[in-house]
């Protein structure tokens, strides 16, 4: 195959991919027609579902591979743009595709963290790693680590930290791909998430890296249509134009004027949202006064309670006048029937009780950063944003799984520009993103607030029937119109609700659940391939028997690929915990464990072996041990440092690594001349002569 | 092999480059959002600065940051006499 020039490979590879495209709008316009032929919905989310994960299938099965190269650098011939597409997939998550425009309408200004973060990472790919690990130009991280600082233990570490993060995250995606298919075609969450994975795994089970790759190129075109497609549609919608990116600044000052009107308690529409908030205000103080008499009065304060409500129950019942409602009679026994049993119960359900107040609080400004009660909690905010943002970058530089794609060019300055395609790739949606939580406030600001309970718009109340998390509205003050206050969204439903918000067929949202699987896939995809190579490459073939054939080390791979993917789907179906600490946690992680040793690797040539050793087992240990300490989740809750949240653990991991690596390396002898030949031969594209690199 | 004298002009003028741009990166990230609050006072085409800033201005540099290193070093690679041999 290497007879074949990069650019007729480019040329190929650019056809074949716009046949694909050409074929996919056909598959959606096919899946129209259905539509409108009266086919069901739930027919037309199966159609979609089934036909993207045969297709990925597909892809693997044409890209099988026995060849170690092509298993795990995808035989190093991916052009720059197209690694910068499959990197784009491998990028964007589940998280990024269905959870961020979502978590921008719900946190505004704040939520900008992770546009930030997860972009701003590329500068320090492009920067301080890409171009070099290329020109080192082995198989995984760990590799590079071995190389470098000598002997097995810097590998080890790098095994291990790359399974650490890797796994966390994979957890997360697995995660969003039972979600997505159980939503759209009806399965257990638990059934979607091993059909969803039986896709990853026909792909990179037959051809490693290779296939992997390819199907993260068809994945992100599949993904970036479908999130475009919607929010172009709305802004055209609300008459905003075309290019909402442009144009939503518009919307944002209108959303601002809007947020200022509902905030007034003078106008018309800021009275009836105060009658709402006054209302929650007046539950959280009744509960509050309960809890004060539970503390007070114990358990006779609860018999004392209950009291009333019998005494209410009777009341009502011997009353003989005809007009009574026989509804408070009802209402009556049931709040005496919901009365807890005994006083842990009645704390609980009280204490629960009292966090209704939160929904009396102002509308937050959508474009307001760092909003916090006084000065000093919006600085508090100010510093998690930033620590968040630090952690988030240097944790983008460092996940092994994006790393390893800068291994499949051709060259180091396919690496460079390679860089340049993945970050232009991401940036398409995350800078739509924003964009889009302002279009759908403005819908929901403008258009359902005000609006009468009986008239609701569709959407709205498909939803709320789906999943009361997602959307959840009730007339709680009683005047049959709908208040802001009234209203409680789950983040996810902006994007899931795009495409019947602004008034599209079943079969854009059929697209949107493609899009996120795809997104969620292809993350999916890179990772498990990540954690079984780092276990295959790295430990059976560089530790445990240098001496494998070929045959015997993807045998190895591909066994390790499919137990990883079993043992992950399992504990995802046991649905673990917070998905965006989780995710949060991965990049903290790696930014600590990895990123010192790595960039003082390249940058530092008197680096050695216990520096790095010592580098990272400090970087990773004061973040694992912030996070168990300080995570509400482990129970300890010791008190913040410099009121840092437990997800920007990674804020104290990074200073300490690099510490660790310029400590340990000082006080121990200088890397030997072999390394420093290592060294240059990363810095400089052109050097061959010293450092030989293994051949596979 | 001995580095020769190129070899080190080669890399010391990689270092600035490289410094150069991680200040702007700085820059834009983290001194603009430090400044986040007072930015929003100025109000262009509808977008308050520093709002505009975080969700997409800053994007739009990180892209031209990565697109002027890539060009800016394989330039460089020619110069010096240090690119790799033409890929098969």
């Amino acid at each position: 195959m290497a007879t074949q020039s990069t650019a007729a490979f480019t040329k190929q590879l650019t056809k074949y991919y716009s046949f694909y495209t050409g074929g996919f709008v056909a598959f959606v316009i096919l899946v129209a027609i259905l539509e409108q032929m009266g086919v069901p919905n739930k027919i037309l989310g199966y159609m979609f579902l089934g036909a993207t994960i045969l297709l990925y299938a597909g892809i693997g099965v044409m890209a099988k591979t026995a060849e170690v190269s092509e298993y795990y650098v995808a035989g190093r011939r991916v052009p720059a743009f197209f690694n910068g597409m499959a990197t784009g997939a491998d990028w964007m998550s589940a998280a990024s595709f269905i959870g961020m425009a979502g978590t921008l309408y719900l946190s505004g200004y704040d939520g900008l963290a992770f546009v930030l973060g997860w972009t701003g990472g590329y500068c320090l790919v492009a920067l301080f790693l890409a171009p070099y690990l290329r020109k080192f130009g082995q198989f995984t991280i760990p590799d590079f680590l071995g190389a470098r600082f000598g002997g097995d233990i810097p590998r080890m570490i790098g095994v291990f930290a790359a399974i650490v993060c890797s796994f966390t995250y994979v957890i997360a995606q697995i995660y969003g791909v039972g979600l997505i298919t159980s939503r759209f075609t009806g399965l257990e969450f638990q059934v979607g998430v091993f059909a969803g994975l039986a896709g990853v795994l026909v792909c990179s089970f037959l051809g490693g890296m290779k296939a992997v790759t390819w199907t993260q190129v068809a994945q992100y075109i599949i993904l970036i249509v479908a999130y475009m497609i919607p929010v172009v549609w709305l802004s055209v919608h609300h008459g905003f134009g075309p290019v909402p990116q442009v144009a939503y600044g518009y919307a944002l000052q209108k959303v601002t004027d809007r947020e200022k009107v509902l905030n007034d308690k003078t106008t018309p529409d800021g009275a009836r949202e105060e009658s709402v908030r006054q209302i929650f205000r007046d539950r959280a103080a009744a509960a509050d006064a309960k809890l004060k008499g539970l503390e007070a009065g114990g358990s006779a304060f609860l018999t004392e309670e209950k009291k009333k409500l019998e005494d209410k129950v009777a009341a009502l019942k011997a009353q003989t006048d005809p007009s009574a409602d026989p509804k408070a009679i009802e209402a009556a026994e049931k709040a005496l029937g919901a009365f807890p049993s005994d006083a842990a119960k009645a704390k609980e359900q009280w204490t629960k009780d009292k966090g209704i107040g939160a929904r009396a609080a102002p509308i937050k400004a959508h474009a307001q950063p760092f909003q916090g009660k006084d000065e000093k909690a919006s600085d508090i905010a100010r510093k998690n944003f930033l620590a968040l943002i630090l952690c988030l970058m240097v944790g983008t530089a460092a996940l092994p799984h994006i790393l390893m794609r800068y291994y499949t060019t051709p060259s180091v300055k396919d690496a460079r520009k390679s860089v340049f395609w993945s970050l232009f790739f991401i940036f398409l949606l995350y800078f739509t993103a924003p964009c889009l939580a302002v279009l759908a406030k403005f819908d929901v600001y403008t258009i359902l607030v005000g609006s009468k309970f009986t008239e609701l718009p569709a959407w709205v109340n498909a939803w709320a029937a789906v999943d009361k998390t997602l959307m959840n509205i009730s007339d709680i003050n009683g005047d049959g119109i709908v208040q802001l206050a009234e209203i409680v969204i789950g983040g996810d439903l902006i994007v899931l609700a795009t495409p019947e918000i602004a008034g599209l067929p079943y079969v854009i949202s059929g697209l949107v659940a493609a899009g996120g699987l795809a997104a969620a896939l292809s993350t999916a995809d890179g990772l498990l391939l990540t954690i079984a190579n780092a276990m295959s490459h790295d430990i059976y073939y560089k530790m445990i028997d240098p001496n494998a054939p070929t045959t015997r080390r993807l045998a190895v791979s591909k066994g390790l690929l499919l137990v990883v993917a079993v043992v992950a789907a399992y504990v995802t179906s046991l649905k673990p915990g917070d998905i965006l600490f989780l995710v949060g946690a991965a990049f903290s992680l790696a930014a600590s464990g990895f990123f010192p040793a790595l960039v003082c690797g390249v940058f530092w040539r008197r680096a050695n072996k216990m520096g790095a050793i010592l580098g990272m087992l400090s970087g990773l240990g004061i973040c694992m041990y912030y996070m168990y300490m300080t995570y509400p989740f482990f129970g300890v809750k010791a008190p913040l440092w410099w009121d840092i949240n437990p997800i920007s653990a990674g804020l104290f991991g990074i200073p300490v690594g690099f510490i660790g690596v310029i400590v340990g390396s000082l006080i121990s002898a200088p890397p030997n001349k072999e390394v420093q030949d290592l060294v240059d031969h990363v810095r400089y594209p052109n050097l061959e002569t010293d450092y030989k690199a293994a051949t596979a | 092999m001995q580095l020769t004298q190129k070899h080190h002009e080669y890399w010391n003028r990689n270092l600035k480059v490289t410094a150069t741009l991680l200040a702007l990166w700085f820059l834009v990230t983290f001194i603009m959002g430090f400044f986040a609050r007072e930015l929003n006072e100025v109000v262009i085409l509808g977008f308050p600065l520093g709002f505009y800033m975080s969700a997409q201005g800053s994007l739009i540099i990180y892209v031209l940051i990565i697109w002027y290193y890539a060009h800016y070093m394989n330039n460089l690679d020619q110069e010096y006499g240090v690119h790799e041999g033409e890929e098969v």
